[in-house]
């Protein structure tokens, strides 16, 4: 027995409550059927077994989603601030309520580690939904004019790597400032957004002022694409970012895009090397690296580089991959087939380019889908690990001599969400964060996210900023 | 003996050139068009016909200014954009008379919309070192942080000037540029390209302001050349499509929009045609062209 090892203390599956075996959409205050006959499944990652059957949105629904949240727009943008918060604040009490259920729910659907759901998703997503209940009746004291009005029907469409902390995002803001919704969640995690409809159900919150719709990306083009929608908040890819972006152009329709990133994690040779290395697997192995603000560009001070590759590679051989409800599972399975072969395809042209490959010895699940964690040592800007989002447990180690060319090589990327930085010096610290052309820094620490602190990208990271007083922005009429 | 005085004397004319980079040139392509007055029709100048080319250099010279620009001390940038209005109260008289010919006012109308256009400046000079105040923020997070977000400048910003409603040849070129540049950005803008004489002479006052060269950037030219090559620049960050009149076609809100969507350009929409300069500005166009950076820094011992 080695040293560390554990006995296995899996969370209970039952936990996570009845899951149906077919779902259709929430749509005006109801589950419904679809119009249409096509219905996709969302597997297990970590099993590759099947949960639920769920229906594959088609035009006629999401018309029909969009007609109810239009309908229920009138009387929802007219309620009181104060009486909209109080929803809010009901959806979050009881988020809080059934979070272990919420918790384990997330993890079969997604496959990330029940620690991460139990301790940082869900803790996130009722403290969101806090925060926007009390900017309800304050938002004349928001400073974006004496009477901010909501901007309409919102369109949101989420990614599958954050599935509810992504809908809370979008939800809470605009609830909160008097819009209504039709919310599209992943095709790979759609689970627990339909059980936030009953949330919304217990809540007693109004028909029609949110509204959930799965499906595909066609669902989500159909969604987007909809004439009577005032506004598209869309998280995921830059790529889709770009298509939305195209569609709307033209109309008076607004936008607010988060999307991929490629940050620079730098560490100088003052930093403590031990803090940091916990910094950098946090930043890279955090939600088996699903995180668009990832810290997958590793930039060590070229003369502690074989140091901090030492201490790395000791620590990266403690990661325990497994099964996902384990409470002692620091990397869970990769969310489906189709992001473990993008996975794949990148590393292996990071080893064709002449990047060098490592990762500890794990013993991987037979079944399910999975990566196990690994660094690329002789990065160059040049080679594709180092300029394409991989959203996998991939980190890319280059090196700098120089603040300055640190500064160049963190910004040398068309992407521009987020960055790290590990030193002791202060000064440096704000030198180096006013430098670096991206939306959040972590100085000395990294992935930490907060309902006050907003979040969002530089350049082809996307605009719009969710979270903090800044988050109203996207969905008042300003 | 004195000598014999010519009863004849003629005016020098100016020869209107581009502000690109701080310097005046004329357009690469050696074209011009003519100008002329809006109410009578007659000939006033030859202007620059501004190309892709022109624009694609003008960008080169606004990227290579915002390092240098966007690092400026506010203070220091709300001093350049005070002393821009100096200089534009100094011309009073001739920006009055290319205002007047521009808009087809009389120059008693004109002279106004220029004084307002000097009130603008004033304005923008005095927001450069309150944005962070009020577009910034301390938030309190649930740990252990002092996290601060504070806005900075977006990049570089191509801007169509206005090209109608009431006092848009300087007042309203104003109104759209300085508020880019007050928060650090750096500007290209396409001049209105019936009414760009006021434009090509503000850089004239700006390049005797302090301005660095490059920080704006001024084309005159057929827009339908000019805003696509903006939107479609991988090195512009941001449009501002306040001139834009076009329906249809390559200089459409639509099409720019479109074009900008490949490098996700920040993009402000047009303004109605009939929009009246003089209308108090408010702050959205000095919050728009900002990106807010988050710092999360780890309090202990």
């Amino acid at each position: 027995m080695a040293l560390f090892d554990y006995a296995p203390a899996p969370e209970s599956r039952a936990a996570a409550g009845d899951i149906a075996s077919t779902y259709g959409h929430y749509i005006d205050g109801e589950f419904v059927e679809s119009t249409g006959s096509e219905a996709l499944k969302t597997v297990d990652p970590s099993t590759e077994e099947v949960l639920a059957e769920f229906a594959q949105g088609t035009e006629a629904d999401v018309d029909r989603a969009v007609a109810a949240a239009r309908k229920a727009f009138t009387s929802w943008s007219a309620l009181s601030g104060a009486e909209r918060g109080k929803y809010l604040f009901r959806i979050a009490r009881i988020i809080q309520e059934r979070s272990r259920e919420l918790a384990v729910l997330e993890s079969i659907d997604n496959g990330k580690p029940i620690k991460e759901t139990r301790d940082v998703d869900l803790p996130l997503v009722a403290a969101h939904f806090f925060y926007y209940a009390g900017w309800a009746d304050k938002l004349e004291f928001a400073g974006y004019g004496p009477n901010p009005r909501p901007v309409g029907v919102a369109a949101q469409v989420i990614p599958w790597n954050f599935p509810l902390l992504m809908l809370a995002w979008k939800i809470a803001p605009a609830l909160a400032t008097g819009n209504t919704v039709v919310l599209k969640p992943a095709e790979t995690t759609p689970l627990t957004a339909l059980r936030f409809a009953e949330i919304c159900r217990q809540a007693g919150l109004p028909k029609g002022v949110v509204n959930i719709i799965t499906g595909d990306g066609r669902t989500g083009a159909a969604l987007t694409a909809h004439p009577d929608i005032d506004k598209v908040a869309f998280t995921g890819s830059t790529e889709v970012g770009r298509a939305i972006a195209r569609t709307l152009a033209g109309t008076t329709k607004r936008l607010s895009l988060e999307l991929g990133g490629k940050a620079a994690n730098i560490v100088f040779d003052d930093a403590p090397i031990d803090q940091a290395v916990e910094g950098i697997v946090d930043g890279i192995f955090f939600n088996q690296g699903h995180v668009c603000c990832a810290g997958s560009r590793l930039l060590v001070q070229e003369s502690i580089h074989d140091d901090v590759m030492d201490a790395l590679k000791r620590r990266m051989s403690t990661l325990r991959v497994g099964d996902p409800l384990d409470k002692n599972t620091d990397v869970g399975a990769i969310n489906s087939a189709a992001q473990l072969a993008r996975i794949q395809e990148l590393t292996a042209a990071g080893e064709a380019e002449g990047a060098e490959r490592w990762s500890p010895s794990c013993e991987l699940p037979s079944a399910g889908y999975w990566f196990a964690p690994t660094v690329f040592s002789n990065v160059s800007a040049t080679h594709r690990i180092a300029r394409e989002e991989i959203f996998g447990p991939v980190l890319s180690v280059l090196t700098f001599r120089t603040p300055e060319e640190a500064v160049a090589k963190a910004n040398n990327t068309p992407y521009g969400l987020s960055a790290g930085i590990w030193t002791e010096k202060g000064s440096r610290i704000l030198w180096m964060a006013g430098k670096l052309r991206a939306g959040v820094v972590w100085s000395n620490t990294f992935n930490k996210f907060d309902p006050t602190s907003p979040f969002g990208g530089y350049k082809e990271s996307g605009y719009g900023r969710e979270g903090g007083r800044h988050g109203l922005e996207a969905y008042l009429d300003v | 003996m004195s000598e014999p005085t010519s009863a004849l004397r003629l005016d020098v004319y100016k020869t209107y050139k581009l502000f690109v980079g701080g310097k005046f040139p004329r357009s690469e392509s050696g074209r011009v068009y003519e100008v002329t007055d809006r109410k009578t029709g007659e000939w006033l100048a030859n202007a620059p016909q501004g190309t892709r080319k022109d624009t694609r250099d003008a960008v080169s010279a606004a990227r290579k200014a915002f390092g240098g620009w966007s690092g400026a001390t506010a203070y220091n940038r709300g001093q350049i954009l005070y002393r821009a209005a100096e200089m534009l109260q100094g011309r009073r008289e001739q920006y009055t008379a290319e205002v007047a010919v521009s808009e087809g006012l009389t120059a008693k109308k004109a002279a106004p919309l220029v004084d307002a256009a000097v009130d603008r400046l004033v304005w923008y000079a005095g927001w450069t070192d309150k944005v962070a105040q009020i577009a910034g923020n301390a938030n309190p997070v649930a740990g252990p942080y002092f996290n601060l977000s504070t806005p900075e400048p977006t990049g570089v910003v191509g801007v169509v000037a206005p090209q109608g409603g009431h006092g848009f040849s300087l007042l309203g070129l104003v109104s759209v540029l300085a508020p880019v540049i007050a928060t650090g950005n750096t500007a290209v803008v396409a001049l209105a390209p019936g009414a760009p004489l006021p434009g090509l002479s503000l850089g004239e006052v700006l390049a005797t302001s302090d301005l660095p060269g490059g920080v704006v950037n001024l084309i005159s030219g057929r827009t339908e050349d000019i805003a696509p090559t903006l939107a479609s620049h991988a090195d512009v960050n941001a449009l501002d499509l306040a001139g834009i009149v076009a329906e249809e076609g390559p200089a459409s809100a639509k099409d720019l929009e479109v074009a900008a969507a490949d490098t996700l350009k920040r993009v402000l929409r047009p303004e109605p045609a009939s929009h009246d300069w003089t209308t108090a500005p408010g702050t959205d166009r000095l919050l728009t062209f900002l990106e807010t950076k988050t710092v999360w820094h780890p309090m202990g011992m």
